[in-house]
């Protein structure tokens, strides 16, 4: 007369398998070695500095893209001085070198101090203030500069967003990543790593 | 010129392990050595047949000769020197060495082994829902018990061998005749959770074996009227999981739990007496130091025959032979509990008479699994997940020794009758016997295919039966 079902019902009859003794029920399958094997990894990636990121990879600049060479001397012969081309952050108390010897001009146009920075899980962005440059994924060189790519980390003031450690300390400063091509948008957008 | 004249002499008294003591002091000789300690010492306990005895001098054996055992301390001549004096068993169990039949039957694994208190029987509890008794005469599958509906995770013989109990992850308990392998009487339902362990009156406060307590993860203990196949009481107080009971010997029932307390019962009324606490984890294991003497009953280790017999006699008779046994055993002092947690650590209890522990036992690495008293009480063995098992003196909780050689977490432990020998079974799937005198491994027994979960010495001494995750039950003899 009728069909029957064609759905998945709870099986009575069958014991499932894996009986393990009293003493082991309420313990966690997980034997110690897997357990050592996750620390050492875990120390290992420490000790390599590979943190994971919301951008992994992005594309190396190369000098030439980054930075412009600049001309000077009576006869613009001298070609010692660089100019950076992408956006870069320099601290509160800047004050540039005698312009006979600085060696990198960074324009004033291209500096920043806020980034829009955007809290993965909360998806809310805010607009914060930079702290520094943590690192630049192209060049130790452009870390030291201060010049923020697409991939750069760098430390924002996070005491707006009002979070707390465990033992009740105020956390101020969080690192973010770069996410896009600052010098393309004229904006710094980051998003938060928590 | 005889060479002992100018040897030193020792003024010596005898002691017992309470501190009386024997006879009066008297003069020996320095080199004496235990076998004439021993002479002298049986002929002034005046006992028809002479007992092995052990010496003790400062906490130390003798084992050459007095004057080696004092080698290290200064002796005083002036002084008397106490000597206590231990007996040990008569009887002598030797070690398993072989395995001589490896039970296959069970189509997964085996949760469960127990050997029924005069040794006669055999009964498994495995995830295949099924109780299994084995012939050991012959050493083949005997009966097969089917009723439960999941894992049988604990099973516990009555004092005087006759039921059996199994507790099941459903939360069900079914009581089975090892004559028959048939049920006896009423599924018993109650536990909203699955039963941990189960634990029998003492035989020689109810000679009938009629009342069984039960330990389930629902926090509950509840104890069962087996003639009746019904409840008679719930004790509830435990916030989580009760881990373990046991039914002392003086009219107390002791539970352990996961909310890191030992709560101790009265076993007339139900009435809670004390709350042991201490712990900073879930306890996991309890041991009693009568343990050992009230699962046997009225059966006594050395009287055992090379064919185990069913105990004889009327049940006034059985309950004397139990008493007996159990004051002896026991002594002049109340029964000591050891429990052992999650925290590493054990601690030495005497529940009948005060709430805080007697020693804190730490040393182990990882969490304790099984602690056992040795049946003549002096000894505490622990298995840890650690690998090693650790050795505790039984009246001080003092730290003896470590047994390493385990390659993997230890799970369960068992004493041969003469407490002379120690038998563990691991997640290595190695059996290891241990001697308690050398503290060393005697007899190392490869032969599981996977994890060994559980493990048992027949209290006749003659096997050892192991079962574990590979299905199959090996039994173990000489």
């Amino acid at each position: 007369m009728h069909e029957k079902r064609n759905t998945k019902k709870k099986d009575d009859e069958k014991t499932p398998k894996g009986a393990v003794p009293a003493y082991l029920l309420d313990r966690e399958g997980q034997s110690r070695a897997k357990v050592l094997s996750n620390m050492i990894k875990q120390k290992r990636k420490e000790k390599a500095g590979k943190w994971e990121v919301p951008v992994p990879k992005v594309r190396a600049q190369g000098e030439t893209e980054v930075l412009k060479v600049i001309r000077t001397g009576k006869r613009k012969k001298k070609a010692w001085k660089r100019m950076v081309t992408k956006v870069c952050f320099v601290g509160d108390g800047f004050t540039r070198k005698p312009p006979k010897y600085e060696r990198f001009i960074r324009p004033m146009g291209l500096r920043f101090k806020k980034a829009h920075v955007t809290h993965p899980e909360l998806k809310a962005t805010f607009c914060l203030p930079i702290l520094g440059v943590k690192k630049n994924p192209s060049s130790p060189l452009y870390t030291t500069l201060g010049v923020i790519t697409k991939g750069t980390v760098i430390e924002v003031n996070v005491s707006e967003l009002g979070l707390v450690t465990q033992g009740g300390k105020v956390i101020w400063g969080k690192y973010a990543q770069v996410t896009n091509n600052p010098e393309n948008d004229g904006c710094i957008n980051a998003v938060l790593l928590v | 010129m005889s060479p002992d004249e100018d040897v030193q002499r020792l003024l010596i008294q005898f002691r017992d392990e309470a501190g009386e003591s024997l006879g009066s002091p008297f003069d020996v000789p320095v080199t004496i050595t235990p076998d004439k300690l021993q002479l002298v010492c049986n002929a002034l306990l005046q006992k028809d047949e002479p007992v092995p005895l052990a010496f003790f001098v400062h906490d130390a054996e003798i084992v050459v000769s007095l004057e080696k055992t004092l080698a290290g301390q200064s002796v005083e001549t002036e002084k008397v020197l106490d000597i206590i004096y231990q007996p040990q068993a008569v009887f002598r169990v030797r070690a398993v060495t072989r395995c001589t039949s490896s039970l296959e039957g069970h189509t997964e694994a085996v949760i469960s082994v127990a050997f029924s208190p005069t040794g006669k029987y055999l009964a498994s509890g495995s995830g295949d829902t099924t109780v299994r008794f084995w012939d050991l005469s012959t050493e083949t599958p005997q009966f097969t018990a089917k009723g439960h509906r999941h894992w049988v995770l604990s099973i516990a013989w009555s004092p005087d061998g006759k039921k059996l109990a199994s507790g099941c992850k459903n939360s069900q308990i079914f009581l089975w005749d090892p004559a028959t392998g048939n049920q006896i009487g009423r599924v018993l339902a109650g536990h909203s959770k699955w039963i941990t362990c189960l634990c029998w009156e003492p035989l020689h406060i109810n000679p009938e074996c009629r009342y069984l307590a039960s330990a389930s993860k629902d926090g509950s203990v509840r104890i069962w009227d087996t003639l009746m196949g019904r409840c008679d009481k719930i004790l509830t107080s435990h916030t989580q999981s009760v881990t373990c009971v046991k039914w002392g010997g003086d009219g107390l029932i002791y539970s352990s739990s996961q909310d890191r307390t030992i709560k101790v019962w009265r076993s007339q009324d139900g009435v809670l007496c004390r709350t042991l606490q201490g712990h900073a984890h879930w306890v996991n294991t309890m041991a009693l130091s009568t343990d050992y003497v009230l699962r046997t009953g009225a059966f006594e280790p050395a009287e055992a025959t090379i064919n185990p017999q069913d105990l004889r006699g009327s049940l006034a008779e059985l309950k004397d032979k139990a008493q007996q046994r159990y004051d002896q055993v026991r002594g002049q002092e109340p029964e000591r509990l050891v429990s052992g947690s999650d925290d590493f650590t054990l601690f030495l209890w005497r529940p009948a008479e005060d709430k805080k522990p007697l020693e804190r036992m730490t040393g182990h690495q990882a969490l304790i699994n099984q602690v056992l008293f040795s049946p003549d009480t002096r000894i505490i063995a622990s298995a840890s997940f650690d690998k090693s098992i650790k050795l505790w003196d039984g009246r001080t909780g003092k730290y003896l020794t470590s047994l390493r050689g385990h390659v993997s977490a230890v799970y369960q432990i068992a004493w041969s009758a003469d407490s002379r020998l120690l038998v563990s079974g691991s997640s290595d799937s190695t059996l290891k016997v241990w001697d308690a005198k050398t503290k060393k491994l005697a007899i190392d027994l490869p032969g599981h295919a996977d994890e060994v979960y559980a493990t048992d010495w027949s209290p006749d001494g003659q096997r050892v039966a192991s079962g574990g995750k590979d299905k199959c039950l090996r039994i173990w003899r000489r």
